[in-house]
């Protein structure tokens, strides 16, 4: 018989802390996969968040820094400018990023950091219980919008990959998502090409991940990849927001 | 050979020579002229200088420099401090060293640019969440900068802990003539807990969440045992003509040395008044100020503050002694001839007193 898949080897032998159905696991098994394809577990350092993907040391086999809620791609750039060698990702929350991070990751995009920002876009913060996040949609209801987001009071979802488009620095930005097989084999892609552009030194690359939280959501695993699919890729579609092909993008 | 250079500029050059590789700042007086001899600088020396997008991105960038091993320091003034202080937080609970300036101005709020001692507080005890110190030093001259940063850089890789400089406004922008001929390089540390990629070692982690309380008692215990062992080991001062003093002037910094002016003066006139300066704020020389206490009884204190160094000497005192204070807040920096009338002042009343008791 022959092995066609198996466990990377880069992904400790503990158990997820993540709940039932929550797509951390996905995007955490995905990263440790291209990294072991890729060769480059003796130079990747993770940058990891205030959020539920807090403690990926518990589970990478690589280097990982936690940093403070939101200042992931600060300290990202602090280790990348001194190991310019090394491949630097950080991982970080709709909260860590589009909320209280959004200065250090929008002016580490724009100044063409040559790192790699993970962001997990679930809706919601997750890890404090559910709250509003910027890119919660119009009418959800979460645990601080009690009756549904209501753009008068609360504002309107944030496109991150949008908005990061609008910056010289920043090579390549994908939305991608992890609801369904085919999805998760995009994402995996996705990841994969973005961190070949920081090895090929072409500067800033984010991959968002539309990741489900049926916990917070309220919804069964099932319906919540369905969800993803029905109305969040809506107000998120999938796909490259920027792609700069050629040279350096910085 | 002399160079006449700005407080700020030299600050620069010593934190090059120390063996800095690494500088990130966001623009704030009185400290810009460091900025921006870094932005210049670094580049010249094969370093990195970012102006950040502000003082928290910057603070977390010294922060993953540092833990990728490299030799990485930051500066600002008071309302930019404040704002470092989160990520100086992590430093302390990662055991990650750097080396933060403050060029202090004149407070609270926004304040004003003049120079100023209003951070004491804020730099000793710890300044942001969570149970720790950093090292805080304070020179008091353009030349002690050459001293001062290869000993913050050395003491913040000894100890694996941030480590303030204490300036102000005054000493930043000020020009004196600098002599960088004695100025020595710290040794380079074995760093067997940066990151670097897990390359011929198991994979290694960085991180200050510990949800077991049991083990996050032990690693604050730890770095208690740290900070009693640096203030067992590196308490730093100067006295000034204090062999023979009956009144004991405390001063730090800017402030120390407007005092040496009143007391050369108060000295010509016969008054036996000296110095203590502390050069480490924290850990603070207690143990110099309880051996003065059994000769002297009268301490003067003055701070360019309303008073925030007086509480380390009256817990250093316990009791011992009379405690005079004179503190001008706000970026006044008063003349050593005004300082001198007061000193004086305190000192013939405590002459009084003394006559009196001895009737
Ligand atoms: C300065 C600061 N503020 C608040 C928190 C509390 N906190 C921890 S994680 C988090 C939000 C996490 O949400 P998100 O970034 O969306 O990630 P998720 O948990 O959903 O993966 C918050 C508010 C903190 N750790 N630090």
């Amino acid at each position: 018989m022959k092995t066609i898949h198996s466990r990377t080897r880069l992904l400790k032998e503990a158990h997820f802390h993540y709940c039932p159905g929550c797509g951390h696991g996905i995007i955490n098994r995905l990263l440790m996969e291209v990294i072991e394809e890729m060769d480059l577990q003796e130079s990747a350092i993770c940058v990891a968040p205030a959020g539920c993907g807090m403690l990926l040391y518990n589970y990478f086999e690589i280097d990982v820094i936690e940093s403070a809620h939101g200042r992931g791609a600060a300290v990202a750039t602090g280790i990348k400018r001194v190991l310019p060698q090394n491949l630097v990702f950080s991982y970080q929350g709709d909260g860590d990023l589009a909320a209280i991070g959004t200065a250090e990751g929008f002016h580490a995009a724009n100044r063409g950091e040559n790192i790699t920002v993970i962001f997990v876009n679930n809706g919601v913060y997750g890890m404090t219980g559910g709250q509003m996040a910027p890119t919660t949609l119009l009418d959800q209801v979460t645990t601080t919008t009690p009756t549904g987001r209501n753009s008068d009071l609360a504002g309107h979802p944030v496109r991150i990959c949008e908005v990061f488009a609008t910056l010289d620095g920043a090579c390549y930005l994908e939305r991608v998502a992890v609801n369904k097989p085919a999805a998760v084999v995009k994402a995996k892609r996705a990841i994969t090409k973005a961190f070949q552009r920081q090895l090929d030194g072409r500067g800033f690359s984010l991959v968002e991940i539309l990741s489900p939280c049926p916990v917070n959501w309220k919804m069964t695993p099932h319906d919540a990849c369905a969800w993803i699919d029905e109305v969040v890729s809506k107000r998120f579609p999938l796909g490259v927001a920027k792609d700069v092909e050629d040279g350096s993008c910085s | 050979m002399k160079r006449l250079m700005s407080g700020n500029a030299t600050l620069g050059e010593a934190a090059v020579l120390s063996g800095c590789t690494h500088y990130f700042g966001y623009p704030i007086t009185p400290q810009n002229e460091l900025t921006e001899y870094m932005a210049k600088r670094m580049p010249e020396t094969g370093g990195v200088f970012i102006q950040s997008e502000s003082e928290i991105a910057a603070i977390n960038m010294v922060l993953g420099a540092a833990a990728a091993g490299a030799r990485a320091m930051t500066s600002s003034s008071g309302p930019g401090i404040s704002l470092k202080q989160e990520g100086i937080s992590y430093l302390a609970a990662d055991e990650l060293p750097a080396v933060i300036v403050n060029m202090v101005r004149g407070g609270p709020g926004m304040g004003n640019i003049s120079a100023s001692q209003s951070d004491y507080f804020q730099a000793t005890r710890g300044g942001g969440h969570g149970d720790y110190r950093t090292l805080v030093l304070a020179p008091g001259s353009v030349q002690e900068l050459t001293e001062v940063m290869p000993l913050a850089f050395d003491l913040a890789d000894k100890y694996r802990n941030p480590v303030v400089v204490l300036g102000d406004g005054m000493l930043g922008q000020m020009m004196e003539p600098v002599d960088f001929s004695g100025l020595k390089r710290p040794p380079d540390y074995e760093k067997d807990y940066i990151l670097t990629g897990a390359k011929d070692r198991p994979p290694r982690k960085i991180h200050s969440l510990i949800f077991d309380t049991k083990l996050q008692e032990d690693h604050n215990w730890k770095l208690h045992r740290k900070f009693q062992l640096i203030e067992q080991n590196e308490v730093r001062h100067e006295t000034y003509l204090a062999d023979d003093a009956e009144m004991i002037v405390v001063a730090y910094g800017i402030g120390a040395r407007i005092a040496k002016g009143a007391i050369k003066r108060l000295r010509q006139e016969g008054l036996k008044v000296g110095l203590l300066r502390p050069v480490t704020l924290w850990p603070f020389p207690v143990e110099m100020l309880q051996g003065m206490a059994k000769t002297v009884n009268d301490f003067f204190v003055f701070e360019m503050s309303a008073g925030q160094m007086i509480e380390d000497v009256k817990l250093a005192l316990g009791g011992r002694g009379r405690v005079h204070f004179y503190g001008r807040p706000g970026g006044v920096i008063p003349m050593p001839v005004e300082l001198s009338r007061i000193i004086a002042r305190h000192y013939y009343q405590a002459q009084a007193r003394g006559r009196k008791k001895q009737r």
